[in-house]
């Protein structure tokens, strides 16, 4: 049982991930019949966002201590950031601590800005082009934006760490009636997959109840019919890209202390994250998010030891193996819509 | 004992009982409509037939084989061809390849893997493409994109592509849909030139009445998914029954 | 001639001839220059040109015929790879059972793979090979360390059995040949300053390659090839025409699959070692990128795509800051260094950008790739020339 409820707990993280990202890709497919191979890209810009904010934060001078020395006996060099000038040293260090968090705020906007020019300056050029075409047309995009970010971040990782105060991990076991340290769970995934829950239900709460989302939904279920309405589809449609891409960047952000980003972190996440979109059911929302989880989950459990004594190296392809089986048996996924890219 | 016969044939979608006991009986050599307001099933009768669907109960006989359970392409061999509403061509292929593939299907089968003779290399498939692009008129269309052509000469391709598989059957799906009044006399001239000249039986499926009364040597009135009467055009017109499966739904 | 028509043939021999004499050709710059550095004819380089050339071409009988677009296609090299090196373990290092076991190897798993993904067309096809090159990818990694080598991967020991070669000389490496022939060996030939190298594995790997292109053609003109393009153009016409696109498309796949295998066995015969990195599914990605650049469903177009990438990356990456220095040392200082602040983005380590720029622009204004762009050119200065003399040419039939 104990280990039961870890597995679940290691798979929600990653399966968060998943299902943020799935969740991107499915508005985009579902508003714009578009398939973004891109969309990896939006998920590690906005871990480099991030990165960046970070960076920004410790911006420093360089004070002479005189009263401290180095072990030449020289006086102590100290750097000293901005911030610190700006908002005094406690609070300065605790923004910086909070660097993460923080990155919600300063990345929402970049993100939106990014999808923004994405959707005007070269997506809505493909909608009436083949699948194919889209599916070049963004991965050589994705192929451009990791490159940029090599170039100016490098090819390391660049470890990126939580606050002090969700650094550490808690006894969940504990907590719910095990014994001790039988279910140890560190505060940074919590917090993660709380933050994809208030993500996921903001923006089915988004489509669900403003008149906005009710329109989009009414597009995503028949473009066309609401088109002659008189209502301007594609304005809301720039602007549920604008919305997944930030979607994506969120992901990224609070992603990065689980993984230092790198600049090929997007291109990971992209191919499972398709895989995940078309086992949940293309152009479905709800699909969308279940299989991520599910197959987030699921790629835990494959990854106990107990498992792999019994198929070894199960945990490497069980998401794989699990899309071929979907696609074979119900070629909608799980909670597709008929007629969806059934060509 | 026709060509082809359905008995009984039901098809069920959900809640809806799309056809129920249809029973239907094409003789050889004629041109048999099936006619109907709209929703009356024709299309789906006509997919049972070509096995893009799978009809729930009944049965189906083409020369004295069940079609059912049969995929399109193994039906289109038993010799059925289909004209679609919309043509349906090749069209990133030239005319003469369009034209050539339903013959080298007649000949080869539904697969072969001739992968290294050049197509032109195939002097009988060529000579029978060029004489039924000939026959259609299209002769000096012959390397043009097909894509390319006007609706009506897609039409007119289409139907080529379907007479050069020699087929026993044309199923024809509201061939005249959306043209204009000269290209739909031109179709029926077609047609009626098709009829009259080879040994083949027609089912046509059509809307206007015009058509379908140029054509057709026997009409089946189908409404919400049952045969209401079958029998010579001349009667259909003054049936009191087929007035009001017309003329009820508009009342 | 060889069963094709004037313009196959003319393609043809202008293949051949290119490629070899491919060693002049790729080095019109002499040793020592500062254009060097731009000479691609040496042997290591070249051999990739012909062996990405075959695997682009073997991509495109799939994706330009068909319109099945494959993302996973690296699998099918990566297994011809292995079944290579396993060939030159076991049996002996002349090349020869190397690269037809490859193909054989190659081949058998396209028939596993593409029955199994070819019950899905469009997007959920390219997702299905991608997560089975993925798969392919992730268990050479791990469980299959025994055949695979995990991550060193393998290359012929001196301990291997090899029973068809004698023991080796003491101290002696194995080397892969073809009857004896070493394929490192090499012939250089020095003319005034420049030097040509003639390397036996290039010879072989081209003759292949010709051989495969000379398959293509005949493929892209038989009926067989023209029922592929009937299922890009439209499968319902096709089925309802008494054709099954099923075994059609299945033999495409199969056919590109023992083109991979063939590059992958051929990848060994040059250089004895594999990997499994070499699955991986940029691998995959990047023969998408050599077929779309030069011109999906061309003849020619995929053999020019990945000469042009593979140039790319071995030329472009080896510029580095100084050599611009270099070459803009004419300009005033200022302006010298602004310049090259401005290209230092997008040579040396940088190129994945500049191919990834090239690969959005062609898919976005040249979607058939290099073939459409040369072919543009080329009726530009046609239509200039028969602007000169209007009067009383008759214009030819478009076709």
């Amino acid at each position: 049982m104990e280990t039961f409820i870890l597995q679940t707990l290691n798979g929600l993280d990653k399966g968060s991930a998943y299902a943020l990202i799935a969740l991107g890709l499915t508005l985009i497919f579902g508003t714009l019949g578009v398939v973004n191979f891109a969309h990896g890209a939006l998920f590690m810009i906005g871990a480099f966002c991030a990165v960046t904010l970070s960076r920004i934060l410790t911006l420093s001078y360089i004070v002479v201590d005189e009263s401290k020395t180095d072990f030449l006996g020289n006086p102590l060099k100290v750097d000293v950031p901005y911030v610190f000038d700006i908002f005094g040293q406690s609070t300065g260090e605790a923004i910086i601590d909070w660097a993460v968090p923080l990155a919600i705020i300063f990345s929402i906007p970049i993100m939106i800005a990014i999808g923004w020019i994405m959707e005007r300056g070269l997506i809505k050029h493909f909608y009436k082009r083949p699948h194919a075409d889209q599916i070049l047309v963004t991965f050589g995009l994705a192929i451009v934006l990791q490159e940029i970010i090599k170039y100016y971040y490098g090819a390391n990782p660049i470890p990126t760490p939580a606050p002090e105060a969700f650094s550490g991990s808690f006894d969940f076991g504990a907590l719910i009636g095990f014994d001790a340290n039988t279910i140890i769970y560190p505060y940074w995934r919590i917090v993660y997959f709380i933050f994809a829950a208030v993500i996921i239900g903001a923006v089915f709460a988004f489509l669900q109840f403003t008149t906005f989302g009710m329109v989009v939904r009414a597009g995503m279920a028949d473009r066309e019919t609401v088109g002659m309405l008189g209502i301007n589809i594609d304005r809301r449609f720039t602007i549920m890209f604008g919305l997944a891409a930030a979607v994506a960047g969120l992901a990224g952000v609070m992603y990065t202390p689980i993984v230092s980003p790198n600049y090929h972190m997007g291109m990971d996440f992209l191919v499972l994250s398709f895989v995940v979109v078309v086992v949940g059911g293309m152009g479905s929302l709800p699909g969308a998010v279940l299989a991520g989880f599910l197959l987030g989950i699921l790629e835990s459990f494959a990854s106990m030891r107990e498992v792999l004594e019994l198929v070894p190296g199960i945990n490497q392809i069980i998401i794989y193996l699990v899309a071929i089986v979907i696609l074979l048996t119900r070629p909608r996924g799980l909670m597709g819509r008929k007629g969806v890219m059934e060509d | 004992m026709g060509i082809l016969e359905v008995k009984d044939v039901g098809k069920r979608f959900g809640g809806l009982q799309a056809l129920s006991d249809v029973n239907l009986s094409v003789k050889e050599n004629t041109c048999h409509a099936i006619i109907g307001p709209n929703g009356a099933g024709k299309s789906t009768l006509l997919n049972c037939l070509i096995g893009k669907l799978i009809p729930d109960s009944g049965s189906v006989m083409f020369d004295g084989q069940s079609v059912l359970g049969r995929a399109p392409h193994e039906i289109n061999q038993m010799g059925i061809s289909r004209v679609f509403q919309t043509p349906e061509i090749f069209g990133d292929l030239s005319v003469m390849e369009n034209m050539m593939i339903p013959i080298f299907a007649k000949r080869d089968g539904n697969f072969e893997l001739n992968a290294i003779g050049s197509v032109f290399g195939n002097k009988d498939v060529v000579e029978a493409a060029e004489a039924m692009l000939e026959e259609m008129n299209m002769a000096d269309k012959r390397h043009m994109h097909a894509a390319a052509m006007s609706r009506g000469d897609k039409r007119r391709l289409e139907i080529g592509m379907c007479l050069s598989q020699q087929p026993r059957l044309l199923l024809l799906d509201e061939p005249t849909a959306g043209m204009a009044r000269a290209d739909t006399n031109n179709t029926i001239d077609l047609l009626r030139e098709i009829k009259e000249e080879r040994d083949i039986t027609i089912a046509i499926i059509e809307h206007d009445m015009h058509v379908v009364f140029s054509l057709a040597d026997r009409i089946t009135v189908l409404a919400q998914g049952t045969p209401l009467v079958e029998d010579e055009p001349e009667k259909i017109k003054g049936n009191p029954k087929v007035r009001e499966a017309y003329l009820g739904e508009s009342a | 001639m060889f069963g094709l028509d004037r313009k196959d043939t003319r393609l043809l021999i202008l293949v051949a001839i290119l490629t070899m004499a491919a060693p002049f050709l790729l080095n019109p710059f002499p040793e020592g220059s500062a254009m060097a550095q731009f000479n691609a004819g040496y042997p290591d380089l070249m051999q990739r040109f012909v062996i990405f050339g075959i695997f682009a071409i073997g991509f495109n009988i799939l994706f330009g015929l068909t319109g099945y677009l494959s993302f996973g296609h690296a699998a099918f090299l990566g297994v011809g790879s292995y079944a290579a090196i396993w060939m030159m373990k076991l049996l002996t290092m002349n090349v020869i059972p190397a690269i037809f076991m490859g193909v054989i190897f190659g081949g058998l798993f396209a028939v596993i793979v593409g029955y199994i993904s070819l019950r899905r067309s469009g997007i959920y096809f390219s997702i299905l090979t991608l997560a089975f090159a993925q798969m392919s990818f992730a268990l050479a990694y791990s469980v299959l360390t025994p055949i695979t080598g995990g991550e060193t991967g393998l290359q012929p020991k001196t301990n291997d059995p090899r029973i068809l070669d004698g023991t080796l000389a003491d101290g002696a490496t194995p080397k892969a040949n073809i009857f004896g022939l070493e394929m490192s060996s090499s012939f250089e030939l020095p003319l005034g300053s420049w030097l040509f190298t003639f390397n036996t594995g290039y010879y072989l790997a081209a003759f292949v390659m010709l051989a495969s292109f000379y398959v293509a053609i005949r493929i892209f003109r038989s009926p067989f090839g023209m029922m592929l393009r009937a299922v890009k153009s439209n499968q319902q016409r096709m089925t309802y025409t008494g054709l099954n696109p099923r075994p059609y498309t299945l033999a495409a796949f199969v056919i590109s699959g023992m083109y991979a295998g063939l590059a992958g066995g051929l990848m060994v015969a040059m250089d004895t070692q594999v990997g499994p990195e070499r699955m991986f599914w940029t691998a995959s990605g990047e023969v998408v990128l050599m077929t779309i650049l030069g011109g999906v469903g061309t003849l020619i177009g995929p053999v020019l795509g990945a000469g042009a990438i593979k140039y790319m990356e071995n030329i472009i990456s080896k510029i580095n800051s100084d050599i611009l220095h270099t070459w803009f040392a004419f300009l005033p200082d200022g302006l010298e260094d602004l310049v090259v602040t401005l290209i230092y983005p997008f040579i040396g380590k940088g190129w994945h950008l500049t191919l990834g720029i090239i690969f959005m622009l062609v898919v976005i204004f040249l979607p058939g790739g290099l073939v459409e762009g040369g072919q543009r050119i080329a009726k530009l200065f046609s239509r200039k020339k028969a602007d000169d003399n209007t009067s009383d040419v008759a214009k030819a039939p478009a076709e």
